[in-house]
């Protein structure tokens, strides 16, 4: 219970970067740390006490493997997550190009 | 016990990275989050995940580096500073209360449910003959949706490439 809620502290960092910061590198960084936070949490979701890698041994009975799902999606969800990064990485620099600055409430002002 | 002085870390790390002024160290304090994450994922038993976010890592540490690199920022504060700083920071309360009775209903950590994935590891090496269930569950029995994930990597990929396009030399003249 107590790991949730530190991971949920974590994803509540991102949230505050992104509401309050103004640069907008700093959205992409609190972008991020968010992704990361999810990304944990569902980990943790699956996760077993005294669990093993879901991988199979030869010549070995396991019985007590993490849950392999959550696994595979926050497989899916990372890659997506590298994605959107990229993505607003680009457009951020085409915003420095055309402004001149990554202040987002200057942005609004310079027209054109 | 190492999860929580490993999580407790990534929490200081990420606020330096929000909240230092020089924008090369703010990339580097995230690319130590994304550290702090991988050996959290090597402790909960998934060493898959701890290879590809080592590598998603790097390419974010490169990405936001070229983004920022010899660009200076200054940072401004005016307007309602205070407001909107204790508008952020209610949210964020609000949200973490509604979370905390959200996570009461939960199983307790380190007890997961497991009813779908008890098929998947009984049957999983006998149906596909591999032997790490992980590759076996998204290489196998939902193929399709990697096929999915390919299909949006190579739309991101034409997206980045329409934003970074320089302008032809019909328009550029």
């Amino acid at each position: 219970m107590m790991i949730y809620i530190l991971c949920f502290i974590l994803f509540s960092i991102g949230l505050y970067g992104v509401l309050r910061k103004r640069n907008v590198i700093k959205i992409i960084i609190g972008l991020v740390v968010m992704d990361y936070a999810v990304n944990l949490f569902l980990i943790l979701v699956g996760y077993r006490l005294k669990g093993r890698a879901p991988i199979f041994a030869k010549d070995q009975v396991i019985l007590n493997m993490v849950d392999p799902l959550p696994q595979n999606l926050v497989l899916t969800a990372m890659v997506i997550g590298l994605v959107i990064t990229a993505l607003l990485a680009a457009i951020a620099i085409r915003i420095y190009e055309k402004y001149g600055t990554f202040d987002i409430t200057k942005i609004n002002k310079l027209k054109g | 016990m190492e999860i929580y002085l490993l999580l407790l870390f990534m929490i200081v790390a990420a606020i330096a990275a929000i909240e230092i002024k020089d924008m090369l160290s703010s990339v580097i304090a995230l690319s130590t989050v994304g550290l702090g994450l991988c050996l959290a994922f090597l402790i909960l038993k998934a060493p898959n995940l701890a290879i590809m976010q080592l590598v998603i890592e790097l390419l974010c540490l490169i990405l936001l580096i070229r983004a920022t690199i010899n660009k200076d920022l200054p940072l401004v504060r005016d307007g309602r500073w205070l407001f909107n700083t204790i508008a952020s920071v209610l949210f964020i309360a609000v949200f973490l209360i509604f979370a905390y009775f959200a996570l009461l209903e939960l199983p307790r950590f380190g007890e997961p449910i497991m009813r779908v994935s008890q098929e998947y590891i009984a049957r999983g090496l006998e149906k596909t003959g591999s032997a790490n269930i992980v590759t076996a569950v998204a290489l196998n029995f939902r193929s399709y949706d990697t096929l999915g994930e390919i299909a949006v990597l190579a739309t991101a990929v034409i997206g980045i490439l329409a934003v970074m396009r320089k302008t032809g030399r019909i328009h550029g003249k």
